[in-house]
């Protein structure tokens, strides 16, 4: 993996905060557009970043991509993207109002769904 | 505000995603200071299932305390949204914990995979459900104090 020289590390910042809006401006849009308990923002951004990441990561490690590249975009943007404080959150909402079907699919069926979405990408990215 | 700004939703506002975009730099650095500081142990990125967990627990201590206090509106969304969307936002990352399990899944490590990712969800929810109970107890006695 490439260092993390104060340049960088700044542009992770910034591509942090980047991804957080851009989490932001998606969850607000899906939001508007679904109803029903499923938090379907959270769970499609989690689901895709998990995705990005794991091609990233395979088109890095194929040497398809610089490894400052898993870095900014990666650990950035795409962790800035993707969160796990709010989808820990809107598990327990969910558990809370014994909604125990969808709390479980939010909790258990997306780590499981996420990890699939990586591996998934990972393989995809290190075929290229 | 213009007429037309008040009625667009908090997420098209050029002020909220700013309060959400330096939040997030500022989370996702912190992350990376606290990653960098511990490295995986192992193959297993343990600084990421604390930063995971505690930053769990923050939010929801945050997020409920906010809620107890009143609707979401006047200073209440505004450091909802720098703290609880940017800062903890950031500062947690899903992408990573699913791509660290795929790699120990891919490396044939199947128990770490699975340990790893089932237990940030578990303790994840307990602490997210601690930080709540601790804004609930907060709130009870400010306003046992009358405050």
């Amino acid at each position: 993996m490439g260092d993390v020289t104060p340049v960088v590390f700044g542009l992770l910042c910034v591509a942090g905060g980047l991804g957080a809006a851009a989490r932001f401006v998606i969850d607000g849009f899906v939001r508007e557009r679904t109803s029903g308990a499923l938090p379907w923002g959270t769970i499609a951004i989690n689901l895709s970043g998990s995705f990005l990441l794991g091609l990233l990561t395979g088109l890095v490690a194929a040497r398809a991509l610089p490894a400052e590249w898993q870095l900014v975009a990666g650990t950035g943007f795409l962790g800035g993207y993707t969160t796990f404080s709010t989808a820990s959150l809107e598990t327990v909402r969910l558990l809370q109002e014994r909604r125990w079907a969808a709390g479980l699919l939010t909790g258990l069926g997306v780590v499981v769904g996420a990890t699939a979405a990586a591996g998934l990408g990972w393989w995809i990215g290190a075929l290229v | 505000m213009t007429p037309e700004a008040r009625h667009r939703p908090p997420h098209l506002r050029p002020a909220y995603l700013l309060l959400v975009l330096v939040g997030g730099a500022l989370g996702t650095g912190a992350r990376e200071g606290i990653s960098l500081a511990f490295p995986p142990v192992d193959g297993i990125p343990v600084a990421v299932l604390v930063i995971n967990v505690v930053g769990a627990f923050l939010l929801g201590w945050l997020l409920d305390g906010l809620a107890r206090r009143g609707p979401d509106g006047g200073r209440r969304r505004p450091v909802r949204l720098l703290l609880g969307t940017g800062l903890l936002g950031g500062f947690t990352t899903y992408s990573t914990l699913a791509t660290d399990a795929a790699r120990l899944l891919g490396d044939g490590r199947t128990t770490a995979g699975l340990t790893y990712a089932l237990l940030t969800v578990v303790v994840g929810a307990a602490a997210t459900f601690a930080g709540i109970a601790l804004a609930a107890v907060t709130h009870r006695s400010r306003e046992a104090r009358g405050g």
